[in-house]
């Protein structure tokens, strides 16, 4: 059954403080105001060695008013929910715009969008996390940390568990008013060891991925806990053993726990069209996937698709409308290897000459303004495509990347560095144990375009992550990303240690 | 502009009916108002904007059992005179839930500071006033020299008063503001960046950055290619805190002793003792230093590796974490300096690295160079390997080759792979240590002086073709 929307969220004076800073806006002669009322609910457990060593519950609630006031933005906020404040608030966001008219040389004007007179929408979970005891919760993550423990080659462990339900309404000045919910998890365990014949660590963390489900799935659905938990320490020992890799060019099979992030960084980041336009030049970077470049530039292999969406069931950048008030859609970003499609707000959609925004405005807190933010960017599988393990079958000599760590990639989105959680060498077709030391270093358009291919349906994992960054001031956004396992040919691989200059 | 709300009870009233609410046996409240005011331009226009205001309150009860003491934290925005009961209530009830806390500690014992009564104090918008308009002036200068401006600027205060069972009362006040301003070529294969952290803007001149950024758009007039490999660098104090920011961040003592971190000794314990560096250089910490102040003591929303809600109050001094190229400490809490048998030194919120017998400017040590790479700062700098603290990343903005003493060009950006620890040992040469603002943290930690670093061997791993 699908959940309703919590009456607590419901009962603040949502329509009160709309109409009165809407109204307000109207008389100062803004051509567009909107305003959002924000409740995260947030909940952090960390446990160290089985025990607890902090827990934090945190609430945030306040509203935004966003105007366009003579072409220019303005925007304040506030945490006092007042009508007086609301009224206040919407004066002070058209002071804002006033004060940056002086600087602003382009016009602001939104891309249209149809009215949704008064819509809700609430996210696919089953249980409330926020209806769970805390102590219940600790007591699980402390049973699996001693699962963990009870192993010899485990000499520490760490724990945590995040938790939010964020609760938006929205309401403009053309009409649109929205009230959603949705509930997200990002439940994590390591085990950490040292071989003591060389002084060296290492560790290996679960590849559960961040959801947006409720308590459910710390309870099965959809991940088998009780089979990773079980297989971490022996990971964890064999990684300890492992010889390290010799740097040079090898054939690559990336697990879907591994490529997510790959997508999120080369793809998912380059194919925001706010980037691609320069809007975040001073801080997260620029794009080589620029405008001119739509239509023709091969991005990777023919049999590369990738899409956009903020409909995937269960993904943690789905929603029913964006923080615009546009309603989710799912699109092409990339057909056949050509770069075909681009995140859009309002304003970058319009600036564009697009006709439509597909819904990517998001804000991270009741405080920030929203911009354009991250879809659920993944990549497709083959219709009747191979396993994994037929992938493997293919290669030579190679690596089987499982699992993600350390990931960096240049401001314009071209030359990227991929550590994992473990690395297993391939040898005529079959794994041959694990390797340690292993980075994954190339440029975009050279990795995807070396892509041969991509595994079917049953390959497919929907990935992700809680803590994508962007912006000034700094917001933070859920995204995930759906792939299957893929062959890629010919990828350099470093050794760190050699890196280190050791 | 106002932003007062006569009808809610000030943040010290807050504090003190909330401590009188509760039922627990020790209780720390955190009350914190912050104001902020944001511009944000692209392409020589302003794109976003912003004047904030929140609040938010922390409870942390404790709770003695047969077993230990256990904490409940709980946290929210806004909280109107009737809701601080249900505040207090819900963070007994999560005391009352957990198991002993491992970090429990004696609430810290006081009294009420000399300033406790006064009110926070705030920003607004117009703390703009002069550098708006000389903003505008530069975007005007810049569409006629034809470079693309880009860049944010924010004014951030915090104040911050913390209340304790045990009669501590403190306030603390952090203005924190930055700017960061980038000039880029029409076709954007040129590319500059300057950016200065500042208390209160009266000391950030818009049109000296300009000119800085002019200087170096000059600079990348002449292109240059040059293959990866260890070049000789120059690292600007920028660079330099972009590194240094990240291998303090690593130093949680309780990761160190239980074998997780580049701090850790092979068999056990920690490097404290250790030699980093043969140069008797200092790497430290200190609430007073000037232009650099921050909070003089613990502030902790929740227990972790590194903090914990029992210090919350605990007084913060002048901390060596390096001192005369030795390991000397690690951020502790009172729980982990027990564990780890070092001294009881938290993390503080600024960092300052002094070398002795420091060379100048960085300018200086570009006139010293007969061949080198001279760079800008550092971007998306990520953790390759713990046990040696191999961190990722590339130079972004402008790296500039040096020969015979001067800059001769711009050369393609880098992927590097290096590690700050290493980089200690390493280093040939140092500037004078100046405030730096770290382009990769400094949004999240802008408070750090640097002195300019030669490298005579810097890795430069891969070309990267960004621009």
């Amino acid at each position: 059954m699908p959940h309703e929307i919590d009456q607590d969220f419901l009962s603040l004076p949502l329509r009160a403080l709309a109409d009165a800073a809407l109204t307000r806006a109207r008389e100062l002669g803004v051509e567009h105001a909107d305003f959002r009322l924000e409740r995260v609910r947030s909940q952090n457990l960390s446990l160290r060695d089985a025990k607890l060593i902090g827990t934090h519950d945190g609430e945030d609630t306040g509203f935004a008013v966003r105007v366009i006031k003579d072409g220019t933005w303005g925007f304040a906020s506030s945490v006092v929910l007042t009508a007086d404040e609301a009224v206040r608030v919407a004066e002070r966001a058209v002071q804002v715009a006033e004060v940056a008219a002086g600087m602003n040389a382009e016009r602001i004007e939104l891309a249209d969008e149809p009215v949704y007179s008064d819509v809700t929408w609430v996210s696919s979970y089953d249980v409330d996390p926020f209806t769970i005891d805390a102590a219940d919760k600790v007591a699980l993550l402390a049973e699996w940390s001693n699962r963990l423990l009870s192993a010899d080659a485990v000499a520490h462990t760490t724990a945590s568990l995040h938790q939010v339900k964020e609760q938006k309404f929205y309401a403009d000045t053309r009409g649109t008013v929205t009230t959603q919910q949705r509930v997200r998890l990002n439940p994590t365990l390591e085990a950490f060891g040292a071989d003591p014949e060389t002084g060296r660590f290492d560790s290996m963390r679960t590849l559960a991925p961040p959801v947006g489900r409720g308590w459910e799935y710390l309870t099965g659905t959809s991940w088998n806990w009780d089979a990773e938990l079980a297989e971490l320490p022996s990971l964890l020992l064999e990684k300890l053993k492992a010889p390290s890799v010799e740097a040079g060019t090898y054939d690559l099979v990336i697990d879907p726990s591994n490529l997510w992030l790959t997508i999120h960084e080369s793809i998912g980041h380059a194919t925001e069209l706010d980037r691609a336009l320069g809007y975040e030049a001073n801080y997260a970077g620029t794009s080589f996937a620029t405008p001119d470049k739509l239509g023709t530039l091969r991005y990777g292999s023919q049999i590369m698709h990738v899409t956009g969406d903020r409909t995937v069931e269960h993904g943690l950048a789905t929603i029913g409308y964006d923080d615009e008030g546009v309603a989710a859609q799912s699109w092409d970003i990339v057909k056949d290897g050509i770069l075909v499609g681009y995140q859009l707000d309002r304003r970058i959609a319009k600036a564009f000459g697009y006709d439509r925004s597909n819904g990517c405005a998001f804000a991270d807190s009741p405080s920030h303004i929203a911009i354009q933010r991250m879809a659920n960017v993944s990549l497709q599988p083959a219709a009747g495509g191979p396993s994994t393990e037929e992938l493997i079958s293919g290669v030579e000599r190679g690596i089987y990347i499982v699992g993600d760590r350390s990931w960096s990639i240049d401001m314009q989105r071209y030359n990227f560095q991929f550590t994992g959680q473990r690395f297993y060498k391939i040898d005529h077709g079959r794994l041959a144990g694990q390797l340690r030391d292993v980075a994954y270093q190339a440029t975009t358009t050279d990795f995807w375009g070396s892509m041969e291919a991509v595994g079917g349906p049953q390959t497919w994992v929907l990935g992700g992550a809680f803590n994508c960054g962007k912006a000034q001031p700094g917001q933070i956004a859920p995204v995930s990303h759906g792939c299957p396992s893929a062959l890629f040919r010919g990828v350099r691989i470093l050794n760190t240690t050699t890196e280190s200059g050791r | 502009m106002s932003t007062s709300v006569s009808s809610d009870p000030t943040l010290q009233e807050t504090v003190e009916r909330a401590l009188s609410l509760s039922q627990a046996d020790g209780c720390v409240v955190i009350a914190t108002e912050s104001s902020s005011a944001n511009l944000r331009w692209a392409n020589n226009t302003l794109t976003t904007n912003g004047v904030m205001l929140t609040r938010s309150l922390t409870v942390v009860s404790t709770i003695a059992g047969k077993t230990g003491t256990s904490a409940g934290v709980v946290s929210r925005s806004a909280v109107s005179v009737d809701e601080i009961d249900a505040v207090v209530r819900a963070s007994e009830a999560a005391a009352r839930d957990n198991d002993a806390a491992e970090d429990a500690q004696p609430l810290i014992d006081g009294t009420a500071a000399p300033d406790w009564d006064e009110p926070p104090a705030q920003t607004s918008i117009q703390v703009f006033d002069t550098f708006a308009p000389a903003l505008g002036d530069a975007f005007a200068k810049a569409r006629d020299s034809g470079h693309r401006h880009y860049g944010y600027v924010e004014h951030d205060v915090s104040t911050v008063y913390l209340g304790t069972s045990t009669g501590l009362r403190l306030r603390h006040v952090q203005p924190t503001g930055f700017v960061t301003m980038t000039a880029k070529t029409p076709d954007l294969s040129g590319s500059a960046w300057v950016g200065q952290a500042t208390r209160d803007f009266t000391d950030v001149d818009p049109l000296a950055l300009a000119a800085e950024l002019d200087r170096r758009m000059q600079w990348s007039e002449r292109k240059l290619e040059l293959a990866p490999g260890r070049y000789e660098t120059l690292l600007p104090p920028t660079a330099v805190a972009d590194l240094l920011i990240y291998a303090y961040w690593t130093m949680s003592a309780r990761d160190a002793h239980d074998g997780q971190t580049v701090y850790s000794k092979p068999g056990g314990g920690t490097r404290v003792g250790e030699r980093l560096s043969p140069v008797d250089l200092a790497l430290y910490s200190d609430p007073a230093y000037p232009g650099l102040q921050c909070a003089p003591f613990v502030v902790a929303h929740s227990s972790s590796s590194a903090q914990s809600v029992f210090d919350n109050g605990l007084a913060l001094d002048r901390t060596h974490w390096i001192r005369d190229g030795e390991l000397t400490a690690l951020a502790t809490t009172r729980h982990s300096a027990e564990l780890t048998g070092l001294a009881v030194t938290p993390f503080v919120d600024n960092l300052v690295l002094d070398v002795p017998e420091p060379q100048g400017s960085i300018d200086d040590l570009v006139a010293r160079t007969d061949r080198g790479l001279l760079l800008t700062c550092l971007w998306y700098i990520r953790e390759v390997d713990p046990q040696t603290l191999l961190l990722t990343g590339l130079t972004r903005d402008g790296v500039y080759l040096v020969e015979k003493g001067e800059v001769v060009g711009q050369v393609n950006n880098f992927r590097f792979n290096e590690s700050p620890v290493d980089l200690l040992r390493r280093f040939s040469e140092a500037g004078a240590t100046s405030r730096a603002f770290s382009r990769e943290w400094g949004d999240y930690f802008p408070r750090v002086a640097a002195p300019a670093l030669r490298v005579p061997d810097f890795n430069m791993s891969t070309v990267s073709q960004a621009s």
